[in-house]
């Protein structure tokens, strides 16, 4: 799963991204790469269900930290680390292209595999990458 | 170890990741790039060996450079000056050839920019590509290895592993289907009508295959090589993709997620086979079923309910719908063998309808399908079919030629697994009937 956040909220990505973001993921989808994709709506029309100290409680946004905040994400099914890192440098280079002010982060993870004894260790072996 | 021992280790280690990178990446972008070649050469081998070529500059240049930002696009770019090279070397005089090389210059000076060349929508050259690749012209296996390299872009030598045979056999095979490929004079196009169709049935043959390959393994030590499902439902779901009207495409996407969402189950703790019955359900799938419910759907939605793949999805969501292994619609299931049965004459679809009638009405109505296939020739060295006897007359109690039966499949079993599992039943038998 590729996680993309961003210090740096954008209202919505510019419409030369948005072009060259569909035009990949549409390619990504022929090539039976990609599963899933969405980009999310601004934190603050969200909320928060939190629990702490025990207590359980429910907070509507607007939130005030201006930690990375989640902007989309999407789900392929790659072979490898190294093929998920391709792809997401890639799709962050299109950012870079058309959007040069932006900053933000790709983050990939793997699915948990049913054994979930590797699940912890950094060399733990995945067959699923990648949310970008 | 000297330090320069230690030195080298530590290179080659480097070395071999940034190869696993590059590797990755021309994975990425490699059929797009045939496909564009295919379509300025109208020469698919070509085009496969000058993307192979692109791939051995990129391993030449990229570990000195390190990896350019636009990584396809040097690719592609690559892969393009070597067609202009081609093309220019061959001198080939034929008006055909000039004009394809003043159509490349002129292309090359008009669009310095490779990403366009890229980004167009090349979906009918990969469905073509993928038509190319499963040719009916060519012999299944070799079919089975062009898609898994040119669609794919697993390496000769993942093939060769893939499906555990020697890499010289997997090269032989590749160079010939090109030959055959290159001598053909096929026409580098989408068949339409009646032609498609067929062609379409040979594609969705070499993605079950492939698939099949991986679920059961015929030959080796282990069952199951998730590698070549995992390459199968990819090339599935690139045709999806690229047909997505065509219901036999989602039938057998509906039919290879249904089969996969079991995988964990089928293996025990020691690498030996668990049969569907024994399985802890609790280890199947969920998500993985419920998308090839969903593709089932699909097939159906397009009128895809009677035919090949489709049927066979049914069954298999039958079992992936019970919550309980005696919750099974046994009669649902001899019920759509059935109708297997009437589309395609195949006893080994006349063993699986036995079973299910088996279980649906007694043991004995099973016995009685079976012993009526059982001189089938077909059959003769197919070990399921004494493994099915064997576990019939198992529940009539008749022991001593369930072990008979259990025996034979043991004999005939190809998979070592698989040979093991019949030899234990085969001991079980020899304990029920006192016999040692």
């Amino acid at each position: 799963m590729y996680i993309v956040t961003s210090s740096k909220p954008m209202a919505a990505p510019n419409p030369a991204l948005m072009e060259a973001m569909q035009k990949i993921s549409e390619r990504e989808i022929k090539a039976g790469r990609m599963i899933d994709n969405g980009g999310l709506m601004p934190l603050a029309t969200g909320a928060r269900v939190r629990i702490a100290d025990g207590e359980l409680s429910v907070i509507d946004g607007p939130f005030v930290e201006a930690k990375e905040v989640i902007g989309g994400y999407a789900i392929f099914e790659l072979r490898d680390k190294e093929e998920a890192v391709a792809m997401a440098r890639e799709f962050m280079q299109l950012h870079l292209d058309h959007m040069p002010d932006w900053e933000g982060t790709c983050e990939l993870r793997a699915f948990a595999t049913p054994d979930m004894e590797g699940g912890c260790r950094p060399d733990a072996p995945s067959r699923v990458a990648a949310e970008a | 170890m000297t330090a320069a021992d230690i030195d080298r280790a530590i290179h080659a280690r480097i070395h071999a990741k940034v190869h696993a990178k590059i590797h990755a990446t021309w994975r990425i972008v490699q059929p797009r790039l045939i496909a564009t070649l295919s379509r300025m050469l109208r020469d698919v081998p070509l085009a496969e060996e000058l993307t192979q070529d692109a791939l051995v500059a990129a391993l030449e240049a990229w570990p000195l450079s390190g990896v350019p930002d636009n990584a396809g696009a040097w690719l592609v770019a690559t892969a393009k000056r070597r067609a202009l090279d081609h093309l220019r070397r061959a001198r080939m005089l034929a008006r055909k050839h000039e004009m394809l090389a003043r159509d490349l210059i002129q292309e090359q000076e008009a669009v310095p920019d490779f990403d366009a060349a890229l980004d167009d929508d090349i979906g009918d050259e990969l469905l073509r590509l993928i038509f190319t690749a499963c040719h009916p012209l060519l012999p299944r296996h070799a079919r089975a290895a062009l898609a898994l390299r040119m669609i794919c872009g697993l390496t000769t030598d993942e093939i060769a592993r893939a499906f555990l045979v020697p890499e010289a056999t997997i090269a032989q095979r590749i160079l010939r289907a090109k030959r055959t490929l290159s001598r053909s004079g096929l026409a580098y196009e989408t068949p339409s009508g009646e032609a498609l169709s067929e062609r379409l049935a040979s594609v969705l043959e070499v993605i079950y295959l492939i698939f099949n390959e991986g679920h059961a393994a015929s030959r080796g030590e282990e069952w199951l090589r998730p590698q070549l499902c995992d390459e199968a439902l990819r090339m599935g779901r690139v045709l999806v993709g690229l047909a997505p009207l065509e219901p036999e495409a989602h039938g057998l996407m509906a039919l290879m997620e249904l089969n996969v969402a079991r995988m964990r189950a089928r293996v025990g703790a020691d690498g030996e086979p668990i049969l569907l019955m024994d399985q802890d359900r609790a280890l199947w799938d969920r998500l993985q079923i419920r998308r090839g419910l969903l593709a089932l759907g699909r097939a159906r939605e397009l009128g895809g309910g009677g035919k090949f793949y489709t049927l066979q999805a049914a069954i298999v969501a039958c079992h992936a719908t019970a919550e309980t292994a005696s919750a099974t619609d046994w009669r649902r299931i001899a019920e759509l063998y059935g109708q297997l049965a009437t589309l395609v004459r195949s006893p080994v679809i006349e063993l699986n309808r036995a079973v299910a009638l088996g279980m649906a009405e007694g043991p004995q109505a099973g016995l009685d399908l079976v012993d009526l296939i059982a001189d089938e020739p077909a059959l003769r060295a197919y070990h399921h079919l004494p493994a099915v006897r064997g576990d019939l007359l198992q529940k009539l109690g008749r022991f001593a030629e369930a072990r008979v039966s259990f025996e034979a499949a043991a004999c005939l079993a190809t998979n070592a697994r698989e040979r093991a599992m019949m030899e234990r039943r085969a001991a079980a038998m020899a304990d029920l009937d006192g016999t040692a």
